[in-house]
């Protein structure tokens, strides 16, 4: 059990967290027809705007109350409900997210009054879905965020029921703000094969995994979960969480719906793939299907032949709770050592990583306990290039924001074809950095030989400071 | 900051903006705004200045997503790059320990980074608390004798552009004036040529792009003291005041520093841009005139002559390709016109430009170069950019960062001229990399592959989109 390290510094250098305003934004840009609207001043928006803009490449929906001095002073209550009411008419959305942020909940906002209040005064626009969350950045990271916004969608729009398992072949999937678009889509292929049909909540795999549309321009998501799609919750056989951080939101869900639930951490690396899989099978009463038994022996195959350069590879990780601990497990568990794990904020899940301790903390803590622990690997967010390029390693990017970095964003992680990829990009970096035994020649040799230049590390693939 | 000094901010009275209704900066509208708040614009004006630990007071959202995500670049120290922030966490708010935390934070950036300053963000949540940075700035400065600038400036006073103004009036009052410049290196000195000094203001050296102008300045014995901020060290800022004139680039947000120097230090200046062979060579112009050497005016001509030359043949074969080709165009401000001559300087037709930030001045301006039937369009929409598109029938769209996916969705080629881009396209050879930008987007490819519809779609909307496609 790993002890958990608090940030022990007055000043964050080179941070790792990002808001929780933001985190909420991204689960509701995971729903279709969809808008999130922060409740503060317009900076809070377009510092998120450009953060998922650059991150995706995509254009993103967000938009903001615009809190000014007086509202701030007097009151920013008419700002939300006219906001609301702004969106409505122009865009008329099925959904809209309305998460707070340091600003309102400093002045003490009450967010659910204002949605009664807007229901109130503006019958006309009972059709579109408003979900309040308290969300201030002065608490968690981006990850609990999204997790809050999550309970916050359950709330607003799973109803109590008693119809679990009325639709038989229909599974709910609670994904972590962890998974990229490319992660969902290969979860839904997953329990696909199972002859089920999964309801994604929410589904970056279908807004933000970046595709062509026919219509031009849309202020909405451009995909993401269909409201009347998680209305229907209640009526699935089971609902996987993946992801330590929805276990409030799976509560809720259970609470609300009686539909029995399978919690998974992550689903990095073979034995957390095999749970899943075995849980698959038992919901739908079917055999595994050749193809992911298929799979199952080729990422067995990959991790033989990696391991040479997995075995006591020395890899610092910093990122959000639930993927520092999904990467942590999943690398010792090929033998790697886990030289610093950072998160930027506490989470019950980080007890469980596979280390002696985890540092909350920035990108410099992560920068000093990696060089203390003589590092060959840093996995973390785009801005972790600057630290490793000083610590001289090469970066496999993950998590947010990935703004250097073409596709990223969309990169597969999960599954047994995901924990393939990644065992052959971690060897790959290794073998592309390799440090070979410094070249000793002898005093008695000839001194006029000229030297064997210095190896040079090729461009490795996945390298790109 | 008390609502007079920010009244006092709003009313700039070098803008042109503030003879009309819109005075000051407009009224944000919920539901409907885009655009950055006071801390936004006052960090984007000053965190270029490369040796100062830059630290931003409040909780995570201000910093957390926006930290070293410029492409500004220094020829130095790269200070700027690192993050900093004070991180508030709810215990902080609750028991009004921000001064605390910000007071041991400034010392550890002292200790860790030996920085030649500090500048100090406030954020909306403390200035809610009451957290008096002033206080902390000097109680530090004492202390540790580290000059700590307090830039007041939470998001909610305001639009961007106050915070530019925000942090204009924040270097004018507590670093511009403190020393002395260096005497000129004896090394640096030529036979003949008078060194005379000058700032540059609102120049942020984007993907390093004031390179391609700087050496210009060196032959002309040009010696800038400081360009606010791209490129800059703190010790330059605080010589400012003794520059025998100043070149406002590109942006009306920190005229209140011009203006000040003018007033309070008789220092001229003129407002001008870098984009463009004839903005270019105006500019250069300009600094010699209102410097009034004459043989200055002399090199400058011949300098002009020379570059000129040399960039319209290297321009030649690109300009064939690109004649005629029609650009919808939509930025903010002075750039709707610089951009302008830019483009015309290639032979292309800039169908219409967006004025939704340019002051009548600026329109003007745009009247006197693109004729009297000069379209101006003020809605700056996704939906309404792509119908102006149509209706010009342009072949490209150049604008800022935040349009650049609607116009790949809508799949149209795009130049991003705004301050995140990769590319610098400033002075005559940044003329080059502007042409070699727009030929590779307009010629692309993939344009007509992505266009096309599915082979198995239905035929006739195939026939329609192919149409659409030619």
């Amino acid at each position: 059990m790993a002890e958990i390290l608090k940030r022990a510094k007055a000043l964050a250098v080179n941070p790792l967290k990002a808001s929780q305003p933001v985190g909420a934004a991204l689960a509701f840009l995971g729903l279709k027809n969809a808008i999130p609207m922060l409740h503060g001043s317009q900076g809070c928006t377009a510092f998120g705007k450009v953060f998922f803009v650059r991150h995706f490449r995509e254009p993103i929906p967000l938009q903001t109350t615009a809190m000014d001095q007086v509202s701030t002073i007097m009151s920013a209550d008419e700002n939300v409900i006219e906001g609301l009411r702004v969106i409505c008419e122009k865009n008329n959305p099925d959904i809209i997210g309305l998460p707070t942020t340091g600003l309102s909940e400093m002045q003490g906002t009450d967010i659910r009054r204002l949605v009664r209040e807007f229901r109130a005064q503006n019958p006309q626009y009972a059709a579109t879905a408003v979900v309040p969350v308290n969300t201030p950045d002065y608490t968690g990271c981006l990850e609990t965020g999204y997790a809050l916004a999550v309970e916050a969608i359950i709330d607003t729009l799973v109803e109590k029921s008693a119809m679990a398992g009325r639709r038989r072949k229909q599974v709910n999937v609670l994904c972590a703000s962890m998974l990229t678009p490319g992660d969902t889509e290969a979860i839904r292929e997953w329990i696909e094969a199972f002859g089920l049909r999964p309801v994604m909540l929410p589904d970056i795999g279908d807004s933000l995994d970046g595709h062509m549309v026919d219509i031009e321009t849309t202020p909405l998501t451009l995909g993401g979960t269909p409201r009347g799609e998680i209305a229907a919750m209640g009526e699935s056989v089971a609902t996987l969480v993946i992801g330590r951080s929805l276990a409030k939101a799976a509560d809720l869900l259970q609470e609300r719906t009686g539909v029995p639930d399978f919690r998974f951490d992550h689903l990095l690396g073979l034995a957390a793939c095999d749970a899943f899989t075995m849980a698959l099978a038992q919901i739908s009463g079917q055999p595994v299907p050749a193809r992911l038994d298929r799979q199952r022996r080729q990422l067995q195959d990959a991790m033989v032949d990696t391991h040479f350069m997995t075995g006591f590879l020395r890899v610092a990780i910093a990122a959000d709770a639930d993927l520092l601990v999904g990467l942590g497990a999943f690398l010792a568990g090929v033998g790697a050592e886990i030289v610093a794990a950072v998160a930027p904020a506490r989470a019950e899940v980080l007890s469980d990583m596979p280390v002696a301790s985890v540092q909350i903390g920035d990108l410099e803590d992560m920068e000093r306990l990696a060089a203390a622990g003589r590092v060959q690997l840093v996995i973390s967010n785009s801005h972790a290039a600057q630290s490793a390029e000083r610590l001289g390693v090469p970066l496999l990017r993950a998590g947010f924001p990935q703004y250097d970095w073409v596709g990223g964003y969309t990169r597969t992680w999960v599954g047994y074809r995901g924990a393939r990829q990644a065992l052959f990009d971690v060897a790959n970096l290794f073998l592309g950095n390799h440090h070979d035994i410094p070249v000793h020649r002898s005093i008695y040799r000839d001194a006029t030989e000229p030297a064997t230049p210095a190896r040079t590390p090729p461009g490795a693939g996945l390298v790109g400071h | 900051m008390k609502a007079a000094e920010i009244a006092e901010l709003l009313n700039e009275p070098a803008c042109a903006h503030n003879k009309k209704e819109k005075s000051g900066c407009a009224k944000t509208k919920p539901g409907a705004t885009a655009g950055g708040c006071s801390f936004d614009g006052a960090q984007i004006a000053l965190l270029p200045v490369a040796d100062v630990a830059h630290i931003v007071h409040g909780p995570i959202a201000c910093a957390g997503s926006s930290w070293d995500n410029r492409g500004t670049r220094s020829s130095g120290p790269t200070l700027y790059r690192i993050g900093m922030t004070t991180d508030l966490t709810e215990q902080d708010v609750i028991m009004g320990r921000g001064e605390k935390r910000l007071f041991h934070a400034i010392k550890q950036a002292i200790d860790d980074y030996r920085p030649a300053a500090v500048f100090l963000y406030s954020t909306c949540v403390p200035a809610l608390t009451g957290d008096d940075m002033e206080a902390v700035a000097r109680a530090a400065t004492e202390r540790w004798g580290t000059p700590v600038v307090p830039v007041d400036c939470a998001g909610f006073y305001g639009t961007k552009n106050l915070g530019n103004r925000i942090a204009g009036e924040a270097m004018f009052r507590h670093v511009i004036g403190t020393r002395e410049p260096d005497p000129v290196p004896e090394s640096a000195q030529r036979p003949g040529i008078t060194v005379h000094d000058v700032n540059l203001i609102g120049e942020y050296n984007i993907a390093g792009e004031f390179w391609h102008v700087a050496p210009l300045f060196d032959e002309l014995g040009l010696r800038i003291l400081c360009t606010l901020s791209g490129d800059t060290r703190f010790r330059e800022v605080q010589t400012m005041h003794r520059a025998e004139v100043s070149m406002v680039v590109c942006a009306k947000a920190l005229l209140n520093v011009a203006r000040k120097l003018e007033t309070d230090f008789g220092v001229p200046y003129f407002e001008g841009s870098f984009y463009g062979i004839t903005d270019t060579s105006q500019a250069l112009r300009d600094f010699a005139r209102l410097i009034g050497d004459p043989d200055l005016m002399l090199r400058t001509e011949d300098l002009i002559a020379r570059e000129e030359a040399k960039i319209r043949a290297a321009l030649a074969p690109w300009s064939e390709r690109l004649k005629d080709k029609r650009v919808l165009l939509y930025t903010g401000g002075v750039k709707s016109w610089s951009v302008v001559s830019a483009l015309q300087d290639l032979g292309m037709k800039v169908v219409a430009t967006g004025t939704n930030k340019s002051t009548e001045e600026d329109k003007a301006r745009i009247r006197e170069i693109m004729g009297d039937d000069a379209k101006m369009i003020t809605d700056g929409s996704p939906k309404a950019l792509l119908q102006a598109f149509k209706d010009h029938r342009a072949d490209i769209l150049i604008a800022g960062g935040r349009n650049l996916y609607t116009a790949l969705k809508a799949r149209i080629p795009f130049l991003d001229i705004n301050q995140e881009r990769e590319f610098g396209y400033a002075g005559y050879d940044g003329m080059l990399e502007l042409v070699r930008q727009l030929a590779l987007t307009l010629e692309a490819p993939v344009w007509d592959q992505v266009r096309a519809p599915a082979p198995w779609a239905a035929p006739a909307l195939a026939g329609e989109a192919r149409a659409a496609g030619e």
